[in-house]
């Protein structure tokens, strides 16, 4: 359901609109530190890993900038319905993103530790494929939000169970190969570690796909199946 | 703001708009209290007036006008409140009942007095009080059918009764319709609601246009000359069958009627003083009741 | 229009319309009001929702060319039924104005109104249930020694809690407020709300407000009313978090084109 109609009060209209293009703004940013971070990691280039970096004070300073414009919507203008709903998903969805930006920093140090090494580890081989695939989901939640489009936040749900299982896969690779070369332990961590933030990073865009159903529907889908103690 | 010429101009003529109204009514105050002043007495109070009318008292006039203000107030206001009651409280807002009781009201109110004397005449005298004689004494002189106290009693009342109703009915609508809301809301019977609440708060307004129209009856002639009032009668009306002598018609027989004018006028202008002094008192204590339930409401 | 059925509603409202002459002030509504709880009716003005609050205590019969079709019943028996008198409806669904009415008269006999008119005589009860009702209406302290002073000496926020415990007087079972704190400061308002608050423990309340705000405070169910349907009922924080007609977001939202 889409509201028609602008509010009445033009400011308020204004601010709302605000709010949201800083937080696509933000996003847009984190998208592109991911893809930068797995390029930094696979080219072994130590200057894309400090952009990466810098960009992160960047998203640091967004999540400032939009909680504090969300405050300031919810004291002055008591929002309720949609609007009320949109403000609290941008109050959860920027703290989603200012992780995402964490991890893809997580990302870009290993790239630069790794940068060191004459060659990278086997299962690094993956990482484009994880890379490319966490980008996709974050991508689509984004787009969810752009478009409120409850239908396309629950394809993000789909796609993150693929980067679920390519997590399976280069983990186990990672383990084998730490078995077969001891000494190359560390940098099979590392690579492992990689993997891991890539597939935070989808679950974090997946935690953006969720808030986007809440702000369509009204429904809180948040932890199905994991509510209750003991099996569900 | 200062005050431009035009403001000047206007206190100006108001003020003497106010100068000569004060002024008329003192020189009329004047003629009369030093025309008749001199003659209020004990005696002239107290006494009946002698053949000629140029000595004695007026106390048959001041004891008949009495009677007659009674017997109209009683007779004419529970009537008319009770109509402007149901006129302001129960009548339908837009039925065609409404509109002809207001219209006959209304036209009630610009009748002259002088028609109402021979409606008088007509109506009561000769019609309802000839009926009743003919059924109940059958031909012969006439009991009822003769002008009488009760007959001009109901004909003045008949005259105040447009003033009654307009007045209280006026009194009614200044109940603001919240107070009526709440009492309906509180479970109270529209009777209840009338005359617990808008009756008691309309109480100042409703007494104030009775004691107007009482006032103004006192002083009506032209209703009670045909119907019951007399030049002079050596007796008090103890009957409702008895005629009557009044101040207002006093006057007009000592203007008119008396043997020796000039020797007739200080009773002519001391009749006048006291039926002035009757009138102006019935005004103040309207002025008084109207300001002390004034009062009431604002506290 | 889409409603939330209440388990054992205090009133219910079937398919009641109301019309002034020929024009038509509110079409079908259906409603359920429930007993210990707040239930607000929220909408633009003119929306019909004070005329549909006066068709629960047949207020709208004081107005002769008001109708009132459809069924509204209070503990499941009709009120427009035959023979049932108004007055009787009157007495058990209370009402409380916009503006504060109290009689020109003490605050003891403003309270004990009610009361004398149903036939109460005995000072005693009447004193008590005085004193009941000004509790009741957490004004007790502030008029105790001033029960034969005129009512219109109060402030206006006592003179409105006086016509709540007016109201409280003749036991009630539900009470209908039409804006009662609109003419109200902020603090007044609060402790009127506060009222409602510990009111709504005893009885059913219906409240009239044009502020979106109070309904939020103060409501446990909302329906909203505009050009004079009822375009949806539910529990207030679901008509205020998601409510699941267009119209209703419009209103609440502040987007009124």
């Amino acid at each position: 359901m889409t509201p028609m109609l602008a509010h009445t009060s033009q400011e308020f209209e204004a601010e709302l609109r605000q709010l949201k293009e800083q937080l696509l703004a933000m996003g847009g940013r984190c998208e592109r530190m991911v893809h930068m971070a797995a390029r930094a990691v696979l080219e072994q280039n130590t200057e894309l890993a400090e952009e990466v970096i810098n960009l992160d004070r960047r998203t640091n300073a967004d999540e400032l900038s939009i909680d504090d414009m969300a405050v300031r919507i919810l004291a002055l203008r008591q929002p309720v319905g949609r609007d009320l709903r949109f403000t609290i998903t941008a109050v959860k969805v920027v703290t989603d993103l200012e992780r995402i930006g964490d991890e893809a920093v997580n990302v870009a140090e290993r790239g630069q530790e790794l940068a060191e090494l004459a060659e990278l580890p086997a299962p690094a081989q993956h990482l484009p494929q994880m890379a490319k695939l966490a980008g996709a989901v974050l991508h689509a939640a984004l787009d969810a939000f752009v478009h409120e489009d409850a239908k396309a936040a629950e394809e993000v749900f789909r796609m993150d169970d693929g980067v679920d299982a390519l997590y399976g896969e280069v983990l186990m690779e990672s383990l084998a190969f730490m078995q077969a070369n001891s000494e190359r332990v560390s940098a099979g961590m590392r690579v492992a570690s990689c993997a891991k933030y890539l597939e935070r990073i989808a679950d974090h865009a997946t935690n953006i796909a969720e808030m986007v159903v809440f702000l369509v529907r009204g429904d809180d889908v948040r932890h199905v199946g994991k509510l209750r103690v003991g099996r569900s | 703001m200062k005050n431009t010429p035009k403001d000047y101009v206007l206190a100006g003529a108001t003020g003497l708009a106010v100068l000569l109204i004060v002024g008329l009514l003192g020189v009329l105050l004047w003629e009369i209290v030093a025309g008749g002043a001199g003659v209020i007495s004990g005696t002239f109070l107290t006494q009946s007036p002698s053949a000629d009318m140029t000595s004695g008292g007026i106390f048959p006039a001041i004891y008949g006008t009495v009677v007659v203000t009674m017997l109209m107030t009683i007779a004419g206001v529970p009537v008319g409140i009770a109509t402007a009651i149901w006129l302001s409280e129960y009548a339908p807002r837009h039925s065609r009942l409404t509109t002809i009781v207001r219209i006959a009201v209304n036209n009630l109110a610009g009748v002259p007095s002088i028609v109402f004397g021979l409606f008088g005449l007509g109506f009561f005298v000769l019609f309802v009080g000839g009926s009743i004689d003919d059924v109940v004494y059958g031909p012969g002189t006439p009991v009822w059918g003769k002008p009488s106290v009760l007959w001009a009693s109901l004909t003045l009342a008949v005259l105040t009764l447009p003033v009654v109703i307009v007045t209280t009915e006026e009194a009614l609508r200044t109940v603001p319709q919240d107070l009526r809301d709440a009492s309906l809301a509180l479970g109270a019977t529209r009777f209840q609601t009338v005359f617990k609440v808008v009756v008691p708060n309309a109480l100042g307004g409703i007494l104030t246009g009775v004691i107007l129209a009482v006032s103004r009856g006192a002083g009506e002639v032209a209703p009670i000359l045909f119907c019951g009032a007399a030049n002079f009668l050596p007796y008090l009306p103890t009957d409702l069958r008895d005629m009557f002598m009044h101040l207002g018609y006093h006057i007009f027989a000592l203007a008119t009627q008396s043997p020796n004018v000039d020797a007739a006028r200080p009773m002519l202008f001391g009749t006048v003083l006291v039926l002035l002094v009757l009138t102006f008192s019935l005004n103040l204590v309207a002025v008084v009741v109207r300001s002390r339930a004034r009062a009431r409401l604002r506290a | 229009m889409t409603s939330v059925a209440i388990p054992e509603p205090k009133m219910q409202t079937e398919n009641v319309s109301v019309f002034y002459g020929d024009k038509i002030a509110i079409g079908k509504v259906t409603l359920d009001i429930a007993d210990r709880a707040v239930t607000a009716l929220i909408g633009p003005s003119g929306c019909g929702k004070s005329t549909y609050l006066r068709s629960l205590n047949r207020m709208n019969d004081t107005i002769d060319i008001a109708r009132v079709q459809g069924k509204i019943t209070l503990d499941g028996q009709d009120i427009y039924g035959k023979g049932v008198d108004a007055v009787e409806v009157r007495r058990r669904v209370g009402m409380v104005f916009q503006k504060s009415n109290p009689f020109p008269k003490s605050v003891f006999e403003n309270v004990a109104f009610g009361l004398r008119i149903a036939g109460e005589k005995k000072p005693a009860i009447l004193a008590r249930r005085v004193e009941e009702s000004l509790s009741g209406a957490g004004l007790w302290d502030e008029v105790k020694d001033r029960l034969d002073e005129s009512a219109l000496g109060l402030s206006g926020g006592q003179q409105q809690r006086l016509c709540i415990a007016r109201c409280l007087a003749v036991r009630p079972e539900v009470i209908l407020m039409d804006e009662p704190t609109s003419a109200l400061d902020p603090i007044a308002t609060a402790r009127a709300e506060e009222l409602i608050r510990e009111l709504k423990e005893n009885y059913a309340i219906v409240i009239v407000t044009h502020s979106m705000q109070q309904a939020a405070r103060i409501s446990d169910y909302t329906a909203f009313f505009y050009m004079g349907e009822l375009v949806e009922s539910g529990e207030t924080d679901q008509i205020f978090t998601r409510p699941r007609e267009s119209r209703t977001e419009e209103y609440i939202t502040g987007r009124f084109g």
